[in-house]
């Protein structure tokens, strides 16, 4: 069942070449960029180049999961198949499967560029980079998943992307170290699953050993994900007014 | 046919339903009879629909209860059991014929080969690779309904099945339903157009939330006089008004 249903969200996205493109092109055209943004400080791009390797998936897996569920939900297709004898679990990790897969081929396009014509590295290797994009695509869709109960429409949907996504890049250390923030944003920012998944990009491309903290980041975003889940399957009701 | 044809294949009584603060269905009750094709006729927004959605177990309920082939509304075994088809084709328009069929064919555990024959139903062969979204409105609602036929359902809940199409189609789909029904299928089957009252079984007049009267074709013609079921329909609301 949970096969059928990957199975089916991946042919609904293969029937449209444009936004595959869009996902393989957009993340390398961007790292492109900053390259040549940064092209007199190169020091600048190798420490936030890596960790974007990780992050656009997370972003790009969260509006477009939150606009496939919208879809579901305001095509009765979700209702249709909420009369039929699949589980709420069934679909949510259909969605894994196929948002998964999706985020893997995602992550290796964007780390091989990254890696081999712009000249990034990451002391603990290319693969452990690989790994936590997946893992971050994984919460983004979950959280796409849960934002999509409280949209009505498209417009509304693709705003929670600026409301929900963009403190928490401003906010994970990306842009400036947290300990140089504020210590109410610094703390805030301990609320907020992003920054770990940041900060296990961050100590991914030190060479200093991996360790407890990083064991942390990996746990804190497998937490965060089964979290924004179970929010997903809670609005997944059967019955609706 | 497994049901005793004297057990009703839904039984629901004093049946309300509250949508924000409107009373959409208002303490109904009726009986459908087990391998009937009965048809829920009343205007646009009387409460058809959540009637239909109240009947698969979709809808929240104020109070009253929903039996459907002898279990509550909703409940695990019916969804083996219950085909619902909503008024808007509720299929992937980025997917081609055969790619929903098969996917829900896979979701309702039908074999490889009911794809076919629901195409067959329905009258779409040849069109199996066509996306959906490139297909006409008729083609999608056909789409949607071939959709609900592949789990064999017992009972077949479907909302406006013939709206916008030819008369041609409508003539086609009403035999179809027809031959279903003989199989043993019981078909709700709702419109806002009378004239398909003549093709049912039974039928339910619907207004405001509540059923306005449980009959046959025959009965609503003598019962008003009117041998034009349209006709009749507005002779027994204006009365009903008046009274």
């Amino acid at each position: 069942m949970t096969w059928a249903i990957a199975k089916r969200v991946l042919w609904q996205i293969r029937r449209d070449p444009r936004t595959i493109a869009l996902l393989l092109v957009v993340p390398v055209f961007l790292l492109v960029l900053l390259k040549y943004v940064f092209a007199g400080q190169p020091s600048i791009f190798r420490t936030i180049g890596v960790p974007l390797c990780g992050l656009f998936p997370f972003i790009v897996m969260f509006l477009i999961t939150s606009i496939a569920m919208l879809r579901e939900r305001t095509s009765g297709t979700l209702e249709r198949q909420m009369t039929l004898p699949m589980s709420r679990l069934d679909l949510l990790v259909g969605y894994g499967v196929a948002f998964g897969l999706l985020a893997a081929v995602q992550a290796i396009v964007v780390c091989t560029v990254g890696f081999a014509a712009l000249g990034l590295d990451a002391a603990h290797g290319i693969w452990v980079v690989a790994l936590l994009a997946v893992g971050n695509a994984l919460l983004g869709m979950a959280l796409g998943l849960g934002v999509s109960a409280f949209a009505r429409t498209e417009f509304q949907a693709v705003q929670f992307m600026p409301a929900l996504i963009f403190p928490q890049l401003i906010l994970c250390g990306l842009f400036i170290e947290r300990s140089q923030m504020s210590t109410a944003l610094y703390w805030a920012s301990w609320a907020l699953p992003l920054t770990y998944s940041y900060d296990a990009l961050a100590r991914a491309t030190k060479p200093a050993a991996l360790g407890g903290w990083f064991a942390l980041d990996v746990l804190v975003t497998i937490t965060a994900t089964v979290a924004a889940l179970a929010l997903g399957a809670v609005t997944l009701k059967r019955r609706t007014p | 046919m497994t049901e005793h044809p004297a057990t009703p294949a839904i039984v629901i009584s004093g049946l309300t339903v509250v949508r924000g603060d409107r009373q959409v269905l208002t303490g109904l009750s009726l009986d459908v009879a087990s391998g009937s094709v009965t048809g829920l006729l009343g205007p646009s927004g009387c409460g058809k629909s959540t009637l239909m959605r109240a009947i698969v177990g979709v809808q929240l309920v104020a109070s009253g209860a929903v039996t459907v082939l002898g279990k509550p509304a909703g409940s695990v075994p019916l969804r083996h059991q219950v085909g619902y088809v909503t008024q808007a084709p509720s299929v992937y328009t980025d997917l081609s014929v055969e790619e929903n069929l098969r996917f829900f064919a896979a979701v309702v555990g039908a074999e490889g080969t009911r794809v076919d024959e629901v195409v067959q139903t329905v009258g779409l062969g040849g069109l199996e690779q066509r996306v959906v979204g490139a297909l006409s409105g008729g083609q999608r609602s056909r789409v949607s309904l071939a959709t609900a036929l592949l789990g064999r359902p017992r009972l077949l809940v479907l909302d406006e099945p013939t709206v916008g199409l030819d008369p041609v189609l409508r003539a086609d789909l009403w035999r179809t339903f027809h031959e279903l029904a003989r199989e043993g299928t019981t078909l709700l089957i709702s419109s806002h157009v009378m004239d398909e009252a003549a093709e049912c079984d039974e039928i339910l007049l619907m207004r405001d939330g509540a059923i306005l009267r449980q009959t046959t074709p025959e009965g609503l013609r003598s019962e008003t006089g009117e041998p034009d079921l349209s006709r009749a329909f507005l002779k027994l609301i204006e009365s009903s008004v008046s009274t």
